[in-house]
């Protein structure tokens, strides 16, 4: 063997010289687990008093107004900051993203106006000279951004057609493959990539030029994460020798990645059957009992707990409850039909037990059919006792990604240090029609020169009449309108990753990939169920346009009933398969940045609340303000014919045309799972299984009740760690503001009696 | 064959082993004061269905439903329209699924009965009171056909799970759960007997129907109340 680390390894493609091949490592050297969680351990004493210690801190935060404590001079790099430890004698697994736990780190890369306004606002004043060098010196991603808007593109964002651009903080969404860090050892990855460099030679073409500025960075990348362990005490040069320490490399390279970036969703990967290979190798040898190998993944895990960003308060508001999506996919069936799930699958599971339920990191199981059952119900279990697992179908995924794909954010799926993506945003579908009516004319935002409604889109032909809407004319409007959004969209999409690559490149996240990686164009929709159902009300009732005096329709009058989406009726689901289909494909129409393949999902995180407060009453009888539904769930309410029949209505959205995945959220009380404990996991089993074999791709799994919901909400004390999942995340249910809160109490909660 | 239905339930959980598509059909001749679907009881309502459809509408859950779990037809009282539960359920045991009537018993033609039961895996069967002067108190009916239906089924073979709701000061009486004990143990073909405490969440369907609601101010039993039924009945 090339390296004394690898001793007790099988040697294969992934351990030739030269190669880089994680997946290939953990194909010959894992091993599957069939069995149940009686072998678990509970949490050691050190771990109980560290987390006591972070809840302590949490508490602190809370009280706080929701930061405690935030650097304003120190800008963040890979080697900024001192170490920093919650209790050195007691952690296994160290490093902090500054010099105290709970200090938030100075990351003005996106923009240097957002990271003064966020310590403004919670009452900290940046230092006047990192304010004068990112003013003057040094350009950011956010001033190169506006820069190239035209006007068009600030049109669309002042009237939110468009929402959460990521033009004024990091990207994110790009997961590094943290495991090479623990497998290779830096030197190793540093001599590939030096490697890479080289070839990248002959004409330099614009293209090229840019790949060996990259690499230089990646390389000086790697070499800055040897110091940041070096910091710590560690050496990561060479590959790890124990469990311990490979948790402790494969952690500095992705603290590394958020040292460097405050991307919107920095997730982790899918590391703990990777890492399995190491505790069980520890473990035969006689140096790691299970009490130990459990306590290294809490200590891991509690890590990934606290990881934060400074972000302005509106930013929360689209984004609610602070997350930081550090997303672990957990499970799947290699291509191979073997299981992939391992001891230490359990094991990051069980930190929900040893350390109480929490929304990061964000677990989410790769659910299969042929998943071994003992997991299933080990899964089912958790999820009735926690709400905090989501579940994403391997079954649909893997034909195409393999069996060794990620899940980046909350449902987008990426080959591991193989596949990158450009994402941003969601394009309001919802109010998109509404533009289709109106001509493009905003129904809510004036113009500020004349004071009437803002033309968003070019000169459009509006509906005229007072007429019942016809069903066809709106239609082909919708087309010809979504025609347009997409094309703006992509084009918004296109100058933001072009400014975010030349201003705020994410070296070390791109170190962990492999030099020529595929790149997706994740773009996202919101309002379908809402646009569904308000092409359903024109279709089968009648629908009336209310003018203002402007001739502006600002509101609907609704003869008859109409099918809604969520009920699995053909009648109107195949509306809502109509707009996903003809949306996506207006889209793949567009160029795309760097030859990028186009993707989109349906997904709005919580921002279907702000989607809903700027957009107008809509034929569907919803009013002006109220919130649209969360990703691609029904209507608030309007599924009527039980959960299975909700589930199916979005389980019909073809997910080759949402590759970039399809989020529905769930709620349901316990008493309506089952009747005692054994019934409810084996129905939540039973619905997954058919979920999963029906086509659909995502679950967030909540089970509770609206009473327990209420009380928080009324005594947010008494329940510190209540999560529930919203869209493809979890969030800590009192960090909600109040709004939030109200939206999430008002979804449907699938109960029987 | 056209059947008169209330309304459908695709993640039923609570009515036979399983995940349930729950099919509530409409009207009932009882008027159980605790009775939370006041909604169910008319004839005259109800969306029109053919069996065909509704076997088609439950198929669709096939995923879902074929495995440890079924079809569940409730009410209503679901033998009022036996002879489409008969058509709908020959459908499905065709395609394999498994097949539950949720019942009161109180009509029992044993003719239409043979024919369903036929195609019929278990029968679930509420009994409301097993003192029949106490029956008629709270149903408006006699216990007598019930508790004659609840034999037959078990001379013919076919596993019933025992229903029953308890309801202070009505079926919550020691002696009376004695009584219903052992008239359950002579029927050999009972697997599974489920206390049901009373709720009120029915209560807002009187309202909005303006029926007065009997039992006003009635509250669900007590945990305790509930496992010392629970204990009698399951001995």
């Amino acid at each position: 063997m090339k390296f004394k680390a690898w001793e007790g390894f099988k040697p294969s493609k992934w351990s030739e010289d030269g190669e880089v091949n994680v997946r290939d490592f953990i194909q010959n050297n894992y091993t599957p687990y069939e069995g149940g969680g009686e072998f678990l351990a509970p949490p050691t004493k050190a771990t109980q008093k560290l987390w006591d210690e972070i809840l302590k801190l949490s508490d602190a935060e809370r009280k706080a107004g929701g930061v405690l404590d935030a650097d304003t001079a120190t800008v963040s790099t890979l080697t900024s900051h001192a170490a920093g430890y919650i209790d050195e004698k007691l952690e296994k697994i160290v490093g902090l993203q500054t010099d105290k736990p709970f200090k938030r780190a100075l990351q003005p890369f996106g923009g240097i106006k957002m990271a003064e306004q966020a310590l403004n606002m919670y009452g900290y004043e940046i230092s006047p000279e990192v304010k004068d060098i990112f003013t003057h010196y040094r350009k950011t991603h956010n001033d190169g951004v506006y820069d190239a808007y035209t006007p068009e593109m600030r049109r669309a964002r002042r009237a939110h057609i468009l929402t959460g651009l990521p033009d004024t903080y990091g990207r994110g969404r790009i997961v590094g493959d943290y495991r090479r860090v623990a497998l290779y050892g830096a030197d190793y990855l540093i001599k590939c990539k030096e490697r890479d460099r080289l070839l990248k030679d002959g004409i330099m073409t614009p293209d090229k030029i840019r790949d060996r500025e990259e690499l230089s960075e990646q390389i000086r990348a790697l070499d800055n994460l040897k110091k940041l362990a070096q910091i710590y005490g560690y050496d990561i040069s060479m590959p790890a020798e124990t469990a311990q320490q490979a948790i402790q490399a494969l952690y500095f390279g992705y603290l590394a990645a958020v040292k460097d970036q405050n991307g919107a969703a920095m997730s982790i990967g899918r590391n703990s059957t990777f890492l399995d290979i190491y505790i069980q190798r520890d473990i035969d040898r006689g140096i790691l009992t299970e009490e130990g190998a459990q306590e290294l993944i809490d200590h891991f895990v509690m890590k990934l707990r606290i990881i934060k960003f400074m972000r302005i308060k509106e930013y929360n508001e689209l984004f609610s409850g602070d997350p930081t999506w550090v997303t672990e996919s957990i499970g799947g069936t290699g291509v191979d039909g073997r299981t992939l799930v391992t001891k230490s699958s359990f094991r990051i599971l069980h930190t929900l037990n040893n350390l109480g339920p929490a929304p990061e990191p964000n677990l989410t199981v790769l659910w299969s059919v042929g998943l071994p059952e003992k997991f299933k119900k080990f899964c089912a279990e958790l999820s009735i006792k926690t709400s905090a697992i989501q579940y994403e179908s391997d079954d649909l995924m893997r034909p195409e990604m393999g069996d060794d794909y990620c899940i980046a954010c909350c449902v987008s799926c990426m080959r591991v240090g193989k596949d990158m993506q450009f994402f941003g945003a969601r394009a309001n579908l919802a109010k998109c029609l509404l533009y289709a009516i109106n001509g493009g004319k905003d129904e809510l935002v004036k113009d500020k020169a004349t004071g009437k409604a803002l033309q968003v889109s070019p000169l459009f032909e509006a509906i005229t009449g007072d007429n019942a809407l016809d069903f066809e004319e709106v239609k082909r409007k919708y087309e010809q309108m979504m025609e347009w959004l997409a094309k703006l969209y992509v084009n918004v999409l296109n100058l933001i990753h072009y400014m975010h690559d030349k201003y705020s490149y994410e070296a070390i996240e791109m170190a962990l990939h492999d030099t020529d990686v595929r790149r997706f164009f994740a773009t996202g929709i919101a309002g379908l169920s809402c646009a569904a159902d308000s092409l359903s009300a024109i279709k089968y009732a009648k629908v009336y346009p209310v003018r203002n005096e402007e001739g502006i329709v600002v509101d609907f009058r609704t003869e008859g009933d109409y099918p809604k989406y969520g009920n699995n009726d053909d009648r109107v689901d195949d509306i809502a398969v109509w707009i996903l289909k003809t949306f996506m494909n207006k889209i793949k129409s567009c160029y795309t940045y760097r030859e990028s393949v186009p993707s989109t999902s349906v997904l709005t995180i919580t921002s279907n609340v702000v989607y809903g407060k700027n957009t107008g009453n809509t034929p569907d009888g919803r009013r002006a303000g109220e919130p649209l539904a969360p990703g691609a769930n029904p209507m608030h309410g309007r599924d009527t014919n039980g959960a299975l029949a909700s589930l199916e209505s979005v389980a019909k959205l073809p997910y080759e045309y949402a590759r970039d995945g399809i989020s529905n959220t769930f709620s349901i009380t316990p008493g309506s799972l089952g009747k005692d404990e054994e019934a409810r996991k084996t129905n939540l089993v039973g619905m997954l299984d058919g979920y999963v074999t029906n086509g659909g791709h995502h679950l967030n799994v909540n089970v509770f009740s609206r009473d327990t919901l209420l009380d928080a909400q009324a005594h947010p004390e008494k329940y510190p760690q209540l999560t529930i999942r919203v869209s493809g995340y979890a969030v800590n249910f009192i960090k909600l503001t109040r709004e939030q809160q109200n939206d999430v109490i008002s979804r449907t909660i699938h109960q029987s009696f | 064959m056209i059947g008169k239905i209330h309304s459908f339930e695709s993640f039923g959980t609570v009515d036979g082993p399983g995940i349930r598509f729950v099919i509530f059909m409409q009207g009932c001749p009882m008027r159980c004061k605790y009775c939370h679907n006041p909604d169910t009881w008319g004839t005259g309502g109800g969306m029109r269905y053919t069996a065909e459809e509704v076997a088609a509408r439950a198929l669709r859950y096939k995923s879902y439903i074929s495995n440890g779990g079924g079809v569940t037809v409730s009410g209503g009282e679901p033998l009022l329209q036996s002879e489409f539960i008969c058509e709908l359920f020959r459908i499905l045991k065709a395609n394999g699924i498994h097949t539950a009537i949720d019942t009161s018993g109180i009509i029992f033609d044993k003719a239409q009965l043979d024919k369903l039961l036929a195609y019929t895996d278990l029968v679930l069967l509420d009994i409301k009171h097993i003192d029949d002067n106490e029956h008629k108190k709270l149903t408006g009916h006699s216990n007598k056909n019930v508790l004659e239906f609840a034999r037959y089924l078990s001379e013919k073979g076919v596993d019933i799970w025992i229903r029953h709701v308890l309801v202070e000061g009505i079926t919550d009486n020691d002696e009376y759960l004695h009584k219903l004990k052992s008239f359950i143990d002579g029927l050999p073909t009972v697997k599974k007997v489920e206390v049901l405490p009373y709720h009120n969440m029915g209560e807002v369907k009187y309202e909005k129907m303006n029926i007065a609601y009997p039992l006003k101010g009635c509250e669900p039993p007590s945990g305790e109340r509930v496992e010392n039924a629970r204990k009698i009945l399951t001995r």
